[in-house]
């Protein structure tokens, strides 16, 4: 009844061809981005910003760069956790070796050192694909936690091979208190977000796409598969190398390369396979899924036990946390093997209908 | 030289083991296509199943032959394999047919998450011992053709003879058997293999229960050299490159992928290593199959029909 | 569908609004407990827990600090440091705030060091974390109580000098570092470094990569170039795996000295008579079943089925360090109260200047139960850690015994690279360092 395009006539190319063409969607959007910006900072408390709030914004940052390059573009990937430690290692060089080099520009250059990383370790997506490609993906992966830990310079000669930043600032803006931090990271991904919304309606976007559904009709249509497929790993590592960035930087600001494990690259395969391959929003919903599901299980549980008069151990909900966490994803691929975002349409759908289904 | 040939028998021993945990993959992508990422967890819930029911069971018991218990801790944890096998079968499998490759993917690595929880609730997540009785000590040979002769791990070569044993009975298996007949017409096709008339269903439980019997093998070795605890799960990591190596399909390939990138590593470790830094294993390893991969995309041993690109 | 999604909506709301039964009494001193009970490390970590944890109840049925009981609460981190950061914002304001945090890892006590300074919390890293963090000086909140690596890194090569006669011998001779490839593992480089260039030995550095299961690269370049010992730095199955491994390549375990961390049951418990004759640095205590505490502890907590694990692990070596640990922040509780108010709960700030001003004397360790435990600990503004005693303890075949006297570490060698990283530390964060008179607010 209230979720309905009756009306809304579009006169204009202009009015075709935008974002979000439906009135409704465009203004809870809207309203979602002036409540995350403005209502969140004021309601919500320290730990929700700091333990939830802001990991959960860099991980959809770097869930969005794993979906252009697994969602929009096909290629599978299991080293992101390799690119977003290259983007925070070379953001954290550019930052601490150019005195008076601006915050915000380390961090963009340290996503650039990504994106060339990237396309290095994009070649062999050229020649193979599918399975072989991820574990050509988890080469990259071991090696750059060999080599953080292993080359001096890179980690400025600290002995023990951890790093660590403080005192950012943007013009003035000293970003230490969490508000800040979350600000920041909001900022950072509204910006992005955007930007890769409109990227994936590009040219550039249905090139990855048509490569994604299928490569050899695509070269016959004239898209160049070198080109295409190596951008998507540009692009991609270039949001995930900034998403590392602000995961060292702002999230933990002092970080080691086991901070971006094999472990990471999994979970964010995850998100974006959870929440939808080729959808932004899926992104956001996967990020959700995977960051805040196991700490509300792993706070929720003991809090259940008890209810029923059990008294479970640390390692009972750990490994309950485990189970139930396996058992959520299987039980969500069976259902809608395409992810959460799926069902957010189909939700949308049914609404349009809403009341008078028939 | 001594040295040179004790790092590659080094290597080849590893690499037995490591094409052990491959095997398991190979024989599951095979028969249903479907990547198992739970391989590694299998490893260790089988090992932990052997581990704690060879301590449970003369206490249930009260046996005293070590020998018995083992036997009857290993037919215990065999036992478990097929009951985990039956059940992702049910109720994972069975209603994920045709899906992609990455959904089937994520999915095992929900059940990898699931037996590691299931695993650590039921057995425990303690340090735990299998003790099959393998030498430890390791022997001298050929001292007089060598400066210092060969040092030999009797451990690994027992758990490498083992290994080969085991490849040798899943070989006949697969050729001789009706089942095995079966399973290799599943395949090669599963369309065709179903309208003749195969189970594909049955034929699946089998094969994750094969692959469950071979993971418990992998982790009563495993285990009794390294005991069993939470990292036996990361093997499945080993493996992988094992696999693209030797190429999904081919179960040879899993044998031979096992012992170049056992050899490789070790030599790569033992000979490069010091003049980069060292810990170089892993890497080194993955790249290794990355050049393999670029100048062979299906895999030494993998089928042709692989797109190339 | 949607049920589920509002099950479990609700089920975190719920969460977050019930507090637990620990229900923040006015007068409870509220002690988180960050953990590793699951993961790779489970089977070190959760010994140190369950000793963390009975010695709090210890200190409950005794009547807890001076009237005031103590009140915690166990959070899981996998050994992950985001999961440790996760856990610390979860417990940091709960139940009248955090006294103080002791992480055991040192991935975690990196993060935390930036963030325990903001929310004035202390920071206990008994016999781990960032070795520069001793100068109390620059790093306000740090602890590291008893030892860091640093000092064993001094000791360990003070042990060699010793068995080999003397410094001078040296000269020429050559010891392998075998590490756990990260910032743990990395710590006693420096300290390596420097001693072998000023006593001429050679240093072999052959990292193992996480989680150490496969060494055996390792152990043959350990075979071909024969180091004359070995030092073990290793956490976790690295541990256990090396010394299989060196059974197997036949390296002689008597040779072998392992960190603190490289020397408690479950490391060498499976490889049994394998192990015999290796030996590993102790921070102070080794295996104390028969210490007054323990059997304080048997009475008091464990007669009434309350203790936290299995009986058989009490008074095993990392559930003495987990004893030890919280000891020593009950202590440094205290003794704030010496200060602020006998019979109050005090703040993390109060707690950090207790922990600044510890001074045990034996005759107050005596009297808690601690004799032949452990040795005197005098902290101060300059010094954080306390103390640097050391003893070495050997592998039996079955349990673990004392083999050699008292060490302490060298502060002629230390003091100054401590100074010289925590004041390049200071510089990077722009920090002042406190001066005498600051530290005696």
């Amino acid at each position: 009844m209230l979720y309905r395009e009756n009306g809304q006539f579009k006169t204009s190319y202009a009015d075709d061809q935008q974002l979000f063409p439906i009135a409704q969607d465009r203004w809870s959007i809207l309203a979602l981005t002036v409540f995350a910006f403005i209502g969140i900072p004021l309601l919500v408390d320290e730990y929700l910003l700091r333990a939830i709030l802001i990991p959960f914004l860099i991980l959809s940052l770097a869930a969005l760069g794993v979906n252009i390059l697994v969602g929009y573009c096909g290629q599978i990937t299991l080293g992101a956790g390799a690119f977003m430690a290259v983007g925070a290692y070379a953001a954290y060089n550019f930052h601490s070796r150019l005195p008076g080099m601006p915050l915000v520009l380390s961090m963009l250059l340290g996503g650039v050192t990504a994106a060339l990383v990237g396309i290095f370790f994009g070649i062999p997506s050229l020649r193979v694909r599918g399975l072989y490609l991820a574990v050509a993906t988890l080469a990259a992966q071991f090696f750059t936690d060999w080599v953080f830990l292993r080359v001096p310079w890179f980690t400025d000669h600290a002995a023990s091979g951890s790093v660590s930043v403080s005192n950012l600032q943007i013009l003035g803006w000293q970003i230490a208190e969490p508000v800040d931090k979350y600000l920041f990271c909001l900022f950072w991904l509204t910006v992005f977000a955007l930007l890769a919304k409109n990227m994936t309606r590009s040219a550039i976007g249905r090139q990855w796409m048509a490569i994604r559904d299928m490569d050899v009709a695509a070269e016959v249509i004239g898209i160049r598969p070198l080109f295409a497929k190596l951008s998507a790993f540009a692009v991609s590592s270039f949001y995930v190398g900034t998403a590392g960035a602000l995961w060292g930087f702002i999230h933990l600001s002092s970080w080691e390369p086991a901070a971006f494990s094999v472990d990471r690259s999994f979970q964010l395969l995850f998100m974006v396979i959870i929440g939808g391959l080729g959808s932004i929003m899926g992104s956001f919903f996967g990020a959700a899924f995977i960051v805040i599901l196991p700490i509300v299980l792993n706070q929720f549980l003991p809090a259940l036990g008890r209810l029923v008069g059990l008294n479970i151990s640390t390692a009972g909900v750990s490994h309950a946390e485990l189970i139930i966490f396996g058992s959520l994803i299987i039980f969500f691929l069976i259902k809608e093997p395409h992810g959460i975002a799926r069902l957010w349409s189909t939700g949308k759908e049914k609404l349009r209908l809403w009341p008078f289904p028939h | 030289m001594g040295f040179f040939l004790e790092t590659l028998i080094g290597g080849l021993m590893a690499g037995m083991l490591y094409s052990l945990v491959a095997l398991g993959f190979v024989l599951i992508f095979k028969a249903s296509g479907v990547f198992n990422f739970a391989q590694g967890a299998m490893v260790l819930f089988a090992a932990l199943a052997m581990a704690r029911f060879s301590t449970w069971i003369p206490q249930w018991l009260g046996l005293e032959s070590a020998a018995l218990a083992n036997v009857l801790a290993f037919l215990a944890a065999g036992a478990v394999m097929f009951l985990v096998a039956w059940l992702v079968e049910r109720l994972v499998l069975r209603h994920l047919v045709n899906q992609e490759g990455a959904t089937l993917l994520m999915a095992t690595l929900g059940i990898a998450y699931i037996l590691e929880g299931i695993g650590g609730t039921l057995f425990g997540s303690d340090i735990y011992k299998i003790d099959v009785g393998m030498p430890k000590e390791p022997v001298m040979i050929l001292e007089h053709v060598f400066d210092g002769g060969l040092l030999i791990n009797k451990e690994d070569f027992v758990a490498a003879s083992i290994a080969a044993l085991l490849v040798a009975l899943l070989a006949l298996f697969f050729q001789k058997t009706t089942t095995g007949r079966a399973l290799r017409a599943v395949a090669d096709d599963h369309q065709a293999a179903q309208s003749i008339g195969i189970p594909l269903h049955r034929i699946w439980f089998i094969v994750w229960c094969v692959a469950g019997v071979v993971a418990l093998v992998a982790g009563v070795i495993w285990g009794s050299k390294l005991g069993v605890q939470f990292s036996l799960s990361t093997v499945a990591l080993r493996g992988l490159p094992v696999v693209i190596l030797g190429g999904l399909t081919s179960i040879p390939g899993a044998i031979i992928g096992g012992l170049i990138i056992g050899v490789g590593e070790k030599l790569s470790e033992v000979y490069l290593g010091p003049l980069i830094g060292g810990g170089i294993e892993i890497w080194f390893a993955y790249q290794l199959a990355l050049v393999f991969l670029l100048l062979r995309p299906q895999g030494l041993f993998g089928e042709k029909i692989i797109d190339r690109v | 569908m949607k049920s589920i999604k509002l099950a479990v909506a609700g089920a975190a709301i719920a969460s977050l609004l019930s507090t637990p039964n620990v229900i923040a009494q006015a007068k409870e001193q509220f002690f988180p407990v960050l953990v590793y009970r699951t993961g790779a490390y489970a089977p070190n970590g959760s010994q140190w827990a369950n000793g963390y944890v009975d010695y709090l109840k210890l200190v409950n049925a005794k009547g807890g600090i001076n009237g005031v009981k103590i009140s915690f609460e166990e959070c899981e981190t996998a050994y992950a440091t985001d999961r440790g950061v996760e856990c610390y914002e979860r417990l940091k304001g709960k139940n009248g705030g955090a006294t103080l945090f002791q992480p055991l890892s040192t991935g975690v006590t990196f993060a935390l060091t930036e963030k325990a300074p903001v929310d004035k919390i202390p920071l206990i890293t008994a016999g781990y974390g960032r070795s520069e963090s001793q100068n109390g000086a620059v790093f306000t909140w740090n602890f590291p109580l008893l030892g860091t690596y640093w000092v064993g890194a001094e000791v360990a090569i003070q042990h060699i000098a010793k068995k080999e006669g003397g410094v001078a011998k040296l000269k020429g001779r050559k010891i392998a570092l075998v590490y756990h490839d990260s910032p743990y593992g990395k710590e006693p480089i420096p300290v390596l470094q420097e001693l072998a260039r000023n006593h001429g030995f050679e240093l072999q550095l052959l990292p193992v990569a996480h989680p150490g299961v496969e060494q055996k690269a390792t152990w043959l370049q350990v075979r071909q170039q024969k180091p004359d010992y070995v030092l073990l730095w290793g956490w976790g199955v690295m541990n256990s795996t090396a010394l299989r491994e060196a059974q197997s390549t036949g390296y002689p375990r008597e040779k072998m000295i392992g960190i603190w961390w490289a020397g408690a049951e479950p490391d060498v418990k499976d490889v049994a008579e394998g192990a015999k004759g290796y030996n590993a640095l102790t921070l102070q205590h080794g295996a104390e079943p028969n210490a007054k505490v323990v059997k304080d502890l048997r009475e008091l907590v464990y007669a009434k089925g309350q203790g936290t694990g299995p009986k058989e692990d009490v008074g095993q070596v990392l559930y003495m360090r987990g004893l030890i640990s919280a000891m020593l922040g009950v202590e440094g509780v205290r003794k704030a109260q010496e200060r602020y108010g006998k019979g109050k709960v005090m703040s993390g700030e109060q707690v950090r200047w207790g922990l600044e001003n510890l001074s045990l004397d034996q005759k107050t360790l005596d009297g808690m139960g601690f004799a032949g435990v452990m040795r005197p600990v005098q902290t101060s503004c300059l010094d954080h850690m306390g103390s640097s005693w050391v003893r070495v303890h050997t592998w039996s075949g079955s349990k673990w015994e004392f083999t050699s006297d008292w060490y302490q570490a060298d502060e002629k060698v230390l003091r100054p690279m401590v100074m010289l990283a925590s004041s390049k530390y200071a510089e990077e964060k722009k920090l002042k360092p406190r001066t005498p008179e600051e530290c005696k607010k």
